[in-house]
């Protein structure tokens, strides 16, 4: 099997048998970002490639390996999403503002990395500030979804989740404030996870909305996203939301029997106008659940709906808090020739934020103004409890809830950027997971139209362990997460 | 709400943004329709609902008080676009 076609496990097993080493498989992938992802006609889901640092980085971990104190991770290559600070490597957020910023440290969730000896590749692609469901809001141009170049990968980790579908990189770090792991995941045919909140430390992760935000790993399979997860997650003193809760290992259980589990399927999330395709994809899909042993039961999640309004306010109202620091003092973009310092301000962020962004921070802003606060965003934090509410009782009945992760596959490049309403519907289903703080997950449920689709698995909190279980035990059963584009073998 | 353009500047005032003026209407289109997305949330009552400000309503953790950071000026100064003997270099705020 070529080197790339691996997965992140079986790479891990083949750096420990010595059928490769840690410098040749980086070599491949580098080959590989060069031929695909690079020039007029490439993919687009890096924005910094870390040839030289990699290529160091796997020299030591070969190493390490020889010296006998290799760990699963020691010399495995992967890719971070830009939003990660890296110290001493560009850290963009997709975005003018923060074109020229180079970390003074790591992201915990790079540390954490960087001590196994994983080999970082580079920085991929995202939406500006991770606001987007398209990755069309990046400064540093759109992705192209592998599996139809005419569409996009999703967003806001939509560079991760092109890359790892083009097998430029075996799993890359994606973030998920209200559906960036799982929606692009589903778009590119990848196995995606968003833990729980406060399951892997925000420090060093920049800030959108931060009472949603969450990081995650993106993979090919359940099995590469539990020896992922083994990893990112941590408590974190430096993150003051971080739970101090053990990390489990999640590969130890991802074998048990899932006979007898409970699945619910929220009405919500099977309106009249799905897709029929759609809906159909997720039937069989689920219906390989009952294969397994589980059963099926219709349930109701009533507040779904008021999960994007609630969103809209929260994430905006966060984001234009969280972005204020971006004022052309510090770090980052600054305007030519201000006059006075409110010019500073307001140019270099004026010319620094792309269109989404400067829409979201004028959101938050009025929704956050003299008058407004209690309308808008205490508002949303009471919907918020009512969909959190929904979600404990549901979980007192089942163990899992499934649904799509979108209303249909990927779209064409272009189609939706003209109506920011528009693009926000393309989230219905994955922002209430976010609201609640739940783990939500989404996995390969076969092509609609040529194109994956995902289905979401939504589990309590904490029960990352179990959804991995699940999703692992379907894999095992099905072929649908070996389907892969074509044309860039 | 629909918002007027005097409303948008003042958004974006109160947000130190710089916007076109030639931009003031499109802005004035796109912000009113999210809002109107977003006013979907007064069609359920919550009355006595309590915000959930943490999803697992954790609270925040107090630590010792003790100093954690070493000093790095050096680099943190890295990223200024404009610097002097280790400050940072805006224009004239007091004349």
């Amino acid at each position: 099997m070529a080197l790339h076609n691996l997965t992140l496990t079986q790479i891990s097993k083949g750096l420990e048998a010595g059928d490769f080493t840690s410098v040749e498989i980086t070599q491949h992938f580098l080959n590989r970002i060069k031929q695909f992802d690079q020039g007029e006609n490439g993919i687009n889901s890096f924005i910094t490639v870390m040839e030289e640092s990699a290529l160091a980085d796997a020299k030591v971990a070969d190493e390490r390996r020889a010296a006998g104190n290799a760990t699963a991770w020691t010399g495995v290559p992967f890719a971070h999403k830009d939003i990660f600070c890296t110290d001493g490597t560009l850290t963009t957020c997709g975005s003018k503002m923060l074109s020229n910023f180079v970390p003074p440290y790591d992201a915990t969730v790079v540390e954490n990395m960087k001590r196994e000896g994983a080999v970082c590749l580079g920085k991929t692609n995202m939406d500006e500030f991770a606001m987007g469901s398209s990755n069309e809001s990046s400064y540093f141009g759109a992705v192209k979804n592998p599996w139809n170049f005419d569409t996009i990968p999703g967003g806001s980790s939509g560079g991760s989740a092109a890359a790892v579908a083009a097998r430029l990189v075996p799993a890359a770090t994606g973030t998920d404030t209200g559906g960036s792991i799982r929606q692009p995941s589903a778009l590119c045919g990848l196995t995606g996870l968003k833990p729980t909140y406060g399951r892997c430390s925000r420090w060093g992760m920049i800030a959108y909305a931060s009472s949603l935000d969450q990081a995650g790993p993106m993979a090919r399979t359940a099995e590469d996203a539990a020896m992922m997860l083994n990893v990112m997650a941590s408590f974190d003193t430096k993150d003051s939301t971080s739970i101090e809760q053990d990390v489990p290992d999640y590969t130890a259980t991802l074998n048990d029997d899932i006979a007898g589990k409970v699945i619910g399927l929220p009405k919500e999330f099977f309106p009249e106008s799905l897709n029929g395709d759609m809906k159909q994809a997720m039937m069989n899909a689920i219906a390989e659940f009952e294969k397994l042993g589980c059963t099926v039961k219709e349930i109701s999640l009533p507040s779904t709906d008021l999960a994007i309004p609630a969103y809209y306010v929260v994430a905006p109202a966060e984001c234009s808090a969280n972005l204020s620091r971006m004022d052309g003092v510090r770090f980052g973009y600054r305007c030519e020739d201000a006059k006075d310092v409110e010019d500073l301000y307001k140019r270099s962020r004026g010319e620094g934020f792309g269109d989404e962004v400067k829409r979201r921070i004028m959101i938050g802003t009025y929704a956050l103004s003299t008058g407004f606060y209690d309308a808008y965003y205490v508002k949303a934090q009471q919907i918020r409890r009512l969909i959190k509410n929904d979600f404990v009782k549901a979980f007192n009945e089942v163990d899992f809830i499934m649904g799509p992760v979108t209303p249909s596959p990927a779209f064409k490049a272009g189609e939706k950027s003209g109506d920011p309403v528009e693009m926000y519907m393309e989230d219905k289903f994955t922002l209430s997971c976010n609201l609640a703080g739940l783990p939500g997950m989404s996995i390969p449920a076969g092509l609609v139209n040529g194109l994956p689709v995902g289905l979401q698995i939504m589990g309590d909190y904490w029960s990352e362990a179990a959804m991995l279980n699940a999703a692992h035990k379907f894999q095992q059963a099905t072929d649908f997460h070996h389907a892969a584009p074509q044309g860039i073998e | 709400m629909a918002l007027e353009r005097s409303d948008v500047t003042n958004i974006a005032d109160l947000a130190r943004l710089a916007i076109a003026e030639d931009n003031i209407g499109q802005y004035q289109e796109e912000l009113s329709s999210i809002l109107a997305l977003v006013e979907q949330m007064n069609a359920v009552n919550t009355d006595g609902v309590q915000p959930l400000a943490h999803p697992t309503d954790a609270v925040q953790r107090l630590r010792a008080d003790v100093v954690t950071e070493e000093n790095h000026r050096e680099k943190y100064m890295a990223n200024a676009p404009a610097q002097e003997n280790g400050l940072f270099l805006v224009p004239k705020v007091v004349e």
